[in-house]
């Protein structure tokens, strides 16, 4: 059984169907990319896995669980953590206390023993802190660890917010273009704790991204979308050859435009 | 410039930095218990005030600066608190050790029910249905007079601590010492929820919405629980208050009350508990500090100024407006940099705590 599954999902805004009827499965360890130009409706489709919407069609399963009976705040319980395409860390708190936010879903405290601090706090306070210095390890964010993010610089954040992802502990990372906006070493990073994320943490990836190279580099699958439309699902190779998908991305020839 | 060497993540997580840091607060600890002997009992007073206030703002700060929800009704659960104990007090019979907490109790417990329906909304919207329960709130206690002596208000009685009378006269040492009592414990709560999960949440829910949802957080469910903690604390403040003004009607609870708070925190600096204790000095201190400025200017320059209404609310004001100009960290974001300043001396340099700007959120969800 696939890890995640997207059924004749259709979504709409207003008059605009920014997913028209897409299905796809991502099997458990794979890297699958979602490609396509701006618009396409990439990014709808991981704010529809993350509840912040309800699709106006279709079904969405995730580990045989049916995720449109989840609220958005269940999500991330059930496994599945993200990144989003314009960061949205928390400003005004440090990388670390961003991260141990990420531990959120593993809190075994109430509010009682919190304002009181109990011992019983304490101990799960020095677990979350493990498990983030793990993910801190990981990205080499030691030197950031108690900076605000308010003041650290756009490639820096761009890795905090992928610490924060993997501080859940998820089975499913989705990956809002990681690498837009990175220089080309950054880039490379990213390419590599991908593969890493995948092979030595076994999680299963969903990527949106941009830079067909790094999804060429690291992706197992690659469905490609316009419009809101599935236009191809393959390999990166056969993605990249499609005609529909170099139509797509180059515009059709003029003869056709004007046929059509 | 101290350089503190981490060797465990205990480090971060208990209350103070290092022994220094432990030495100061230590310091400054014993000052406070020793006020009664050092300062006249007219100042006592007014330092009581100023904790009153403090206990009050560190409520409200929970919820503005650390949860980032405003509320423009915050006097109503100061009022809550307060006629909630001398109630318990005088009507059911309880002793104050029991009656106090409650009262801090039954404040919270409203706020968290009051907040449940409101928690969806967001910036002014919220700001006016709070404003719209605090005026709700002063209604309701003049029209429960048989509870609540309705416009006629309500007299406390003297505090009673295990058989230990306290008057606010006649024994304002005391009363400043469980004041202070109160404060320490307010502030060691609050310092807890800072280093715990909740906290966390709290930053998460003013920071980003959208992704605090995305990391498991009930944004809902965490912003009621906010106003919870913060309206049990500002109930706490209320029923301190109530035995501090000893005869007190709704109209101590009005709005401008409300508005005097947040303004208070604001000028104190949003998001620190230090905030909230400067922003208490200000607010406590400045009706006094303008009555000494009178009799100086009229004692020495032979300007009269009794006769110029409203100058407390217009400085208040005037003070606010710079603050929002060019501090808008408020008098904490000046002591910090003062702080930092000597550590690094001479090696401070302007900009230092300029923020880089945000980027831009153009698909930011609410
Ligand atoms: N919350 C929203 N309200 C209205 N329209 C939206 C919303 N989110 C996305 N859209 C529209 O849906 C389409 C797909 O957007 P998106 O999924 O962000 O594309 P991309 O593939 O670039 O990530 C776009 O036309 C966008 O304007
Ligand atoms: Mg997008």
């Amino acid at each position: 059984m696939s890890l995640l599954s997207v059924r004749n999902v259709t979504m709409k805004f207003g008059g605009l169907v920014a997913v028209n009827d897409v299905s796809f499965d991502v099997e458990k360890g794979e890297v699958f990319a979602l490609v396509g130009p701006n618009g396409a409706g990439k990014s709808t489709v991981f704010n529809l896995i993350s509840r912040f919407y309800d699709p106006f069609e279709g079904e969405i399963v995730f580990d045989g669980e049916n995720l449109l009976d989840h609220a958005p705040s269940d999500i991330a319980q059930l496994g599945i953590a993200r990144t989003f395409q314009n960061i949205e860390l928390f400003e005004n708190a440090t990388v670390l206390q961003n991260m141990l936010v990420g531990r959120h879903t593993h809190r075994t405290s109430n509010l009682l023993s919190e304002l009181f601090f109990l011992p019983s706090v304490r101990r799960a306070e020095i677990a979350h802190r493990r498990a983030v210095e793990d993910a801190i390890d990981f990205l080499n964010l030691h030197a950031y660890r108690d900076q605000l993010i308010a003041g650290l610089p756009y490639g820096v954040r761009k890795v905090v917010e992928m610490g924060r992802a993997m501080a859940i502990g998820p089975k499913l990372l989705l990956l809002d273009e990681p690498a837009s906006g990175l220089s080309m070493e950054e880039t490379q990073d990213v390419a590599f704790w991908v593969e890493d994320i995948k092979k030595i943490r076994g999680i299963t990836v969903l990527m949106v991204e941009h830079d067909m190279h790094l999804v060429a580099s690291v992706s197992d699958r690659v469905m490609a979308l316009a419009d809101g439309k599935r236009l191809a699902l393959g390999t990166p190779q056969e993605v990249q050859n499609d005609p529909e998908v170099i139509k797509a991305y180059i515009g059709a020839p003029d003869d056709e435009q004007e046929a059509a | 410039m101290r350089v503190q060497f981490k060797t465990s993540y205990d480090t971060d997580i208990r209350l103070f930095k290092d022994r220094y840091q432990l030495a100061w607060y230590a310091v400054l600890g014993a000052t406070l218990i020793a006020l009664p002997w050092l300062i006249d009992v007219f100042m006592l007073g007014e330092i009581t005030n100023v904790l009153i206030f403090a206990i009050a703002g560190m409520g409200l700060m929970i919820l503005v600066g650390q949860t980032g929800q405003a509320s423009l009704g915050h006097a109503a659960f100061l009022a809550v608190g307060c006629y909630a104990n001398v109630i318990l007090q005088q009507r059911a019979g309880l002793p104050f050790v029991v009656a106090f907490p409650l009262a801090g109790l039954i404040s919270g417990v409203l706020g968290a029910l009051i907040a449940l329906p409101m928690v969806r909304l967001h910036g002014i919207y919220l700001a006016i249905a709070t404003l719209a329960m605090s005026v709700i709130t002063e209604d309701i206690i003049i029209i429960a007079e048989p509870l609540t002596g309705g416009v006629g208000g309500l007299f406390a009685p003297d505090i009673s601590l295990f058989g230990y009378v306290i008057n606010r006269y006649g024994d304002p040492a005391a009363f400043y010492w469980f004041t202070l009592a109160v404060t320490l414990f307010c502030v060691w709560i609050y310092r807890n929820l800072l280093r715990s999960p909740l906290g966390r949440a709290f930053a998460a829910v003013r920071d980003s919405e959208v992704s605090a949802q995305a990391m498991g957080v009930n944004v809902p469910k965490t912003k009621a629980i906010a106003f919870g903690v913060s309206t049990f604390i500002t109930g706490l403040s209320g029923a301190i208050l109530g035995h501090y003004i000893g005869v007190f009607t709704p109209e101590a609870f009005n709005v401008l009350v409300s508005i005097q708070l947040l303004l208070m925190i604001v000028v104190g600096g949003l998001g620190t508990i230090h905030g909230a204790f400067f922003g208490a000095l200000v607010i406590a201190l400045l009706p006094t500090g303008i009555g000494m400025a009178r009799d100086w200017l009229a004692a020495n320059v032979g300007l009269t100024t009794t006769a110029i209404p409203g100058l407390e609310t217009a400085t208040f004001g005037v003070i606010l407006i710079a603050f929002m100009l060019f501090e808008p960290m408020g008098l904490y974001g000046i002591w910090a940099k003062m702080r930092t300043y000597f550590e690094l001396f001479p090696f401070y340099r302007q900009g230092m705590f300029v923020r880089q700007k945000s980027y831009l959120k153009t698909e930011r969800m609410r």
